[in-house]
């Protein structure tokens, strides 16, 4: 196995995350996996990986890594403040670390979560198909969030991948602390009186504190209770939960894989690494959208990650 | 989502099981997950058809219910010693020797399993067992709490954060991480404990 990395610091929430694993529902089990899959998938294919390989996902910055070998990493997601052995280093761009590389993430200018991808892959505990660390049940990954002392291995694809190759700024997403949502509408929009409506989808929305991996809580004008008694149902990620007290929840990676709060509204999968990417106290508005403009901006997504390819 | 109406809760419960297995077999569904009275389809939009989907959602409702289906029964072992016992039984105006006869005396039906992994919604609760949950939710839950609110029923499977009233434990794992399907319980499986000394 060639030589991984030890972790010299680790920062609020670090953990390993690949696209998760769907298809557990059933089970009980949410799909998991980067919040941000959007820069998951461009950091992997800066180093010249498949898709779906473990990269860490980085909260807040605070990552300190000691390279034990040659390897090649990229770093994406929002704006994070990188550099290598001291010197600042551009994210978005692939590039080579030394044996005693010093490579740190100090914190991010812009957003709240950064991924780290290595070539080769990050290597963990494979749970259901899935690296990514579920961390209620402490599996996938290491089974925990990362440590100062940690050592993580990296495993081997063939070919030697390319340094300097780079995501342009404009094909990025448009991440932003005032961010614009669009949204599908959900099982449960025509319950909302139109004044209710009308207030979910004009108002302004703020992160409260309350927000991780499994969903953030909103906070806004209190909206009027819905006098609704729904059996509980199984929701996805992206669903916007309407509990009594008014105030929403926007369900991210590892929410609980069913609810029984009326979802209205459901946030498209193109708009995701926006949610991503949002800090406590940032703002939202939630904009609805068809099914046709939701596969477009999908499409343009796809479209934007496939320019690395080429 | 497709949401059923138009009879008891136990009758949606069973044509939202059989919907759901219908539309599991077909390939273009990555998965249909089974609500009470619903079923959540999931799909990729570019490789499936959608309107294909629905006509076949439409003719599975349209077909008569099936006969309910047995589904497997797991007889679940418990110690009878929770911390909400004594004030579950208070509240109900039973002694505790009655709440855990009538909570063991009756085969229970999986309805769907959620919230976290491997818990399955165990109901109906008979009616002289039903308490509003806990005012105030538990931050944690130790792994095998068995666990009763409203008209429902269930075991807490792995610890985590829980709001409904303790009343016993069982020493039966009901998920298994490192088994291929790691959740014991299935939705239309049926449920009855047997209280146990130790």
């Amino acid at each position: 196995m060639p030589e991984g990395f030890k972790v010299l610091g680790s920062g609020p929430l670090a953990t390993l995350q690949d696209l998760g694993r769907p298809g557990h529902r059933s089970a009980g089990i949410p799909p998991g996996g980067a919040m941000d899959r959007f820069a998951l998938i461009a950091a992997n294919r800066l180093v010249g990986n498949p898709d779906g390989l473990a990269a860490l996902e980085i909260t807040r910055g605070g990552l300190i890594l000691k390279a034990l070998g040659p390897a090649l990493l990229a770093v994406a997601g929002g704006e994070p403040s990188l550099r290598l052995n001291g010197s600042v280093a551009p994210a978005w761009t692939s590039f080579l670390v030394s044996a005693g590389d010093r490579i740190s993430l100090e914190g991010m200018d812009l957003g709240e979560r950064a991924y780290v991808a290595v070539r080769g892959g990050f290597l963990g505990q494979l749970w259901l198909g899935s690296r990514s660390t579920y961390a209620l049940a402490g599996l996938g990954g290491l089974g925990r969030r990362l440590g100062a002392g940690d050592r993580i291995d990296r495993g081997e694809i063939a070919g030697a991948g390319v340094a300097g190759r780079r995501l342009e700024w404009g094909l990025r997403p448009q991440y932003s602390g005032h961010a614009r949502l669009r949204v599908l509408a959900g099982p449960h929009l025509e319950l909302l009186l139109p004044p209710a409506r009308d207030q979910l989808l004009q108002s302004e929305w703020s992160l409260t504190e309350e927000c991780d991996r499994m969903g953030y809580r909103l906070r806004g004008p209190a909206m009027a209770p819905l006098a609704t008694d729904l059996a509980s149902f199984p929701v996805t990620t992206g669903c916007v939960q309407l509990p009594p007290g008014g105030q929403p929840i926007l369900l991210m990676s590892d929410h609980p894989a069913s609810g029984g709060y009326p979802v209205p509204v459901t946030v498209i999968s193109a708009d995701l690494p926006l949610a991503a990417q949002l800090r406590p106290h940032d703002r939202l508005r939630l904009e609805l959208v068809d099914l046709d403009q939701a596969a477009k901006a999908r499409a343009e997504q796809r479209a934007a990650l496939d320019s690395i390819r080429s | 989502m497709v949401d059923l109406s138009g009879g008891t809760p136990a009758a949606l419960n069973a044509r939202a099981r059989a919907l759901a297995r219908l539309l599991q077999r077909r390939r273009d569904v990555e998965e249909a997950v089974i609500g009470y009275a619903s079923v959540t389809v999931h799909f990729d939009p570019e490789e499936t058809d959608a309107e294909r989907l629905r006509s076949s959602i439409s003719r599975g409702l349209k077909a008569p219910s099936p006969d309910q289906v047995p589904g497997r029964l797991h007889r679940i072992p418990v110690i009878y010693d929770g911390p909400d016992l004594a004030d579950c039984a208070d509240r109900l105006g039973l002694d505790v020797a009655e709440l855990v006869r009538l909570h063991s005396a009756t085969t229970y039906r999986c309805f769907m399993l959620g919230f976290v992994p491997g818990w399955g919604y165990l109901g109906p609760l008979p009616a002289s067992l039903r308490l509003a949950r806990r005012s105030v939710p538990r931050t944690r839950v130790p792994a095998g709490s068995v666990a009763m609110a409203e008209d429902l029923t269930g075991v807490y499977p792995i610890a985590c954060p829980g709001g409904w009233h303790l009343i016993g434990r069982t020493s039966l794992p009901l998920f298994l991480p490192g088994s291929g399907s790691p959740a014991v319980l299935q939705a239309g499986d049926r449920v009855r404990f047997q209280p146990v000394d130790r």
